[in-house]
């Protein structure tokens, strides 16, 4: 036990002699949260959009100022024709273009029906659909107004709708806790999938498998700092999503804290797998960050929701843990759940672990000869 | 390495353009039926009926569908209220109360325009039946077309940010481990000693590099092509010419940051970080306009933004070389004072 934790102390001693990495280690998760708490939306804000208005009468101009009062939409100009609208999209600036009917309050006020044009600049279908939805309710108010006077006899069923949990449907709320989880993730990973490679590639594991400890102990011994310091940064990166980005935490900080040892815990070993099975520091890194970077960020519902994935995907993403912890961290700080209700997810992560040390214990040992 | 170099990214690519849609389907629906009547039972039928709705359990008390929301048993609850067959009947107008999970917000907003249009769809049928006159005059059409990509597929919008985002990740990790790699090992003496210059040395150092990104964006843009019917409006040469500036960026930028640091550990953990918030501020999975303006004029400092951009606009959209000149004389910038200065920070004398 004496030499076991001599050898702890000389992990944390690794680790902390190394001030650049240290630094990097705290600060990166930081800086990460705070530019991405504020840059990564996905609501619809200052679209561009242009008109090309034949008539330019009443109606049109009146369309068009309700349109450019709103503050999801941006009034770009007009263009000359309906010619002119693959060059401003080419461009890149114009999202979707207003193509009014010639003679359009004449036609509306005498034939009853005047058309209008909405196209959209799909390459981005999710814009493209945001901005045609927009206009569209736009024009259907306009329309409703102007009817207002002599409402036809029809029957009205009006839903009302109440938005649980996040009122204002604010996306920093779904993307921050997200963020927790991603950053914990990459960065546990990342910090023991070299430790193990990094003595293989200098020399210095034979004095460590010729020592009296146990694999048991030295792969423990190399995961116990790592583990303090990623609960360091979860209570940096918790601290700073509540104080900057003011993101409501409803349940209980003890849970919370609790959970994120675990993934902390399951990212770690993760991380040691990895290094248990590659053979240089490069090919542990490439795999860390190139073979989980993405999967986290796509298959977790970090940003996209996994309910509307391919099922084979679906399936596929119940491999990644990020993707249960997302639920939990989600749950705990938005809903205000207890474990009664994520007790599922919580095992699954716990059953992670376990495998993923099993694994690289046995991997360890086969080592050792 | 050489599967990882290759057959990961590929891999990736293949595997993840499918992961990434904002396209919300299959919202599971808690029904609280207050009213149990015929007109009830039909509004239900028509969520039923829908495409975007499953039916996932049913009561008559609120409380029940706020549990369910809560326990993430569904996303959403309707509630028909009590004399709902009556007051429309009598009165020819009801409410019905959506109750929302809205963590995800926008998805909560698209869930609730679906609901609404499958609501007001069932207003319009029993109105229709009354006998009462629809709409009476001044009716604007509304037609909406989406062009570029008419079937709003989200696989075409990402293959070419996706394969971008492999491309760059490969260079930059591998550069940027290569000279730090020589110095934890000690060969950077030997290479120090030979008579090759420092801009040899950073040129021998980026052209493998920059042969294999080359060959791995032209296989990715082949498989795009090849399984996910990847449109190329535009032309090639256009996108390739771009391609050779901007992995000059990337992999410069992955020589300078081994230049500045001593471990592997440390250029690892510096490239990723640079790769990490190119990616999340590049427009790939969120879009630039959505950034609040300070994030937007700093994608002028993003190579990976700008290169998504030029791809998207070439391929998607048929860009041709004058509207993508913005994004090439910027790539063009970063790439020369980024190697020239890795060339400045490449020392032989102390490494």
């Amino acid at each position: 036990m004496r030499s076991f934790r001599g050898f702890v102390i000389k992990e944390f001693y690794h680790i902390i002699r190394d001030y650049r990495s240290l630094l990097i280690l705290f600060g990166m998760p930081a800086v990460q949260l705070i530019l991405f708490g504020y840059a990564i939306r996905n609501e619809l804000t200052q679209a561009r959009f242009a008109v090309v208005d034949p008539s330019h009468d009443v109606v049109t101009t009146e369309l068009v100022n309700k349109m450019s009062s709103s503050h999801y939409l941006l009034f770009d100009g007009y263009l000359k024709s309906e010619n002119d609208i693959h060059e401003a999209f080419k461009a890149g600036k114009i999202k979707e273009v207003v193509v009014f009917d010639r003679q359009f309050a004449h036609k509306l006020t005498h034939d009853g029906v005047a058309d209008v044009q909405l196209i959209a600049d799909a390459t981005d279908p999710n814009m493209g659909r945001m901005i045609t939805g927009q206009i569209t309710g736009i024009i259907q108010q306009f329309q409703r107004s102007r009817m207002a006077g002599g409402t036809p006899g029809g029957i009205q069923i009006n839903p009302q709708e109440r938005m649980l949990y996040n009122p204002d449907l604010r996306s920093v709320n779904l993307f921050v806790p997200g963020l927790i989880a991603v950053i914990l993730m990459l960065i546990s990973a990342l910090m023991t999938s070299i430790t193990i490679t990094r003595e293989k590639e200098t020399g210095t594991m034979e004095i460590l498998l010729a020592s009296p400890l146990r694999p048991m102990q030295i792969i423990i011994g190399k995961v116990l700092p790592y583990f303090f310091l990623a609960f360091l940064d979860v209570v940096i990166v918790l601290g700073l999503a509540l104080v900057i980005f003011h993101i409501p935490f409803r349940g209980s900080v003890a849970l919370f804290l609790g959970e994120s040892g675990l993934f902390a815990l399951t990212a770690l070993s993760l991380g040691l797998l990895i290094s248990s099975v590659a053979d240089s520091q490069q090919t542990a890194m490439m795999m860390a960050l190139g073979g989980l970077l993405l999967p986290t960020i796509l298959l977790s519902g970090f940003i996209f929701p996994v309910t509307s994935m391919p099922w084979p995907l679906q399936w596929l993403s119940t491999i990644i843990p990020a993707r249960w912890f997302l639920v939990i961290v989600r749950g705990i700080m938005l809903k205000g759940v207890g474990l009664a209700i994520i007790w599922k997810e919580t095992a699954i992560l716990a059953g992670m672990t376990l495998v993923f040390l099993f694994v690289s214990i046995r991997k360890f040992k086969v080592r050792l000869d | 390495m050489l599967p990882i170099l290759f057959v990961m990214p590929l891999v990736q690519l293949i595997i993840l353009v499918n992961a990434a849609t904002y396209e919300i389907k299959n919202i599971k629906v808690f029904i609280v039926d207050q009213d149990q009547t015929q007109v009830s039972q039909q509004l239900i039928g028509h969520f039923e009926g829908s495409n975007y709705f499953t039916l996932d359990g049913r009561s008559a008390q609120v409380d029940d569908g706020k549990e369910a929301i809560h326990e993430g048993k569904a996303d959403m609850a309707i509630v028909i209220p009590r004399h709902f067959q009556r007051d429309l009947k009598n009165t020819r107008h009801a409410g019905v109360q959506l109750l929302i999970n809205a963590v995800d917000g926008s998805a909560a907003s698209v869930s609730q325009s679906y609901a609404s249009a499958i609501i007001r769809g069932y207003a319009n049928q029993l109105t229709k039946e009354s006998g009462a006159i629809n709409i009476s005059a001044g009716n604007i059409k509304v037609d909406d077309n989406n062009w570029y990509n008419p079937e709003l597929k989200y696989t075409i919008y990402m293959v070419p940010g996706l394969l971008v985002v492999l491309v760059s990740m490969i260079g930059m990790f591998l550069t940027g481990m290569n000279i730090a790699r020589e110095k934890e090992i000690g060969t950077i003496e030997q290479l120090n000693i030979t008579p090759i210059s420092r801009y040899q040395f950073i040129a021998g150092k980026l052209s493998p590099f920059w042969i294999i990104g080359m060959g791995e964006l032209a296989a990715g843009i082949f498989i795009g092509w090849l399984l996910y019917s990847l449109p190329i409006v535009g032309h090639l040469w256009l996108i390739f010419a771009v391609a050779a500036i901007y992995l000059l960026v990337v992999l410069g930028m992955g020589l300078l940051i081994s230049t500045v640091t001593e471990t592997q550990q440390q250029a690892m953990f510096i490239a990723w970080f640079l790769l990490v918030v190119f990616i999340l501020m590049g427009g790939l999975f969120t879009p630039l306009e959505s950034m609040p303006l300070w994030a937007q004029k700093v994608t002028i400092l993003n190579p990976i933004a700008q290169f998504i951009q030029v791809m998207r606009n070439v391929l998607l959209k048929g860009s041709g070389p004058l509207d993508i000149s913005f994004q090439f004389v910027d790539l063009l910038i970063m790439a020369v004072v980024i190697n020239g200065l890795a060339i400045m920070r490449y020392r032989k004398t102390h490494a």
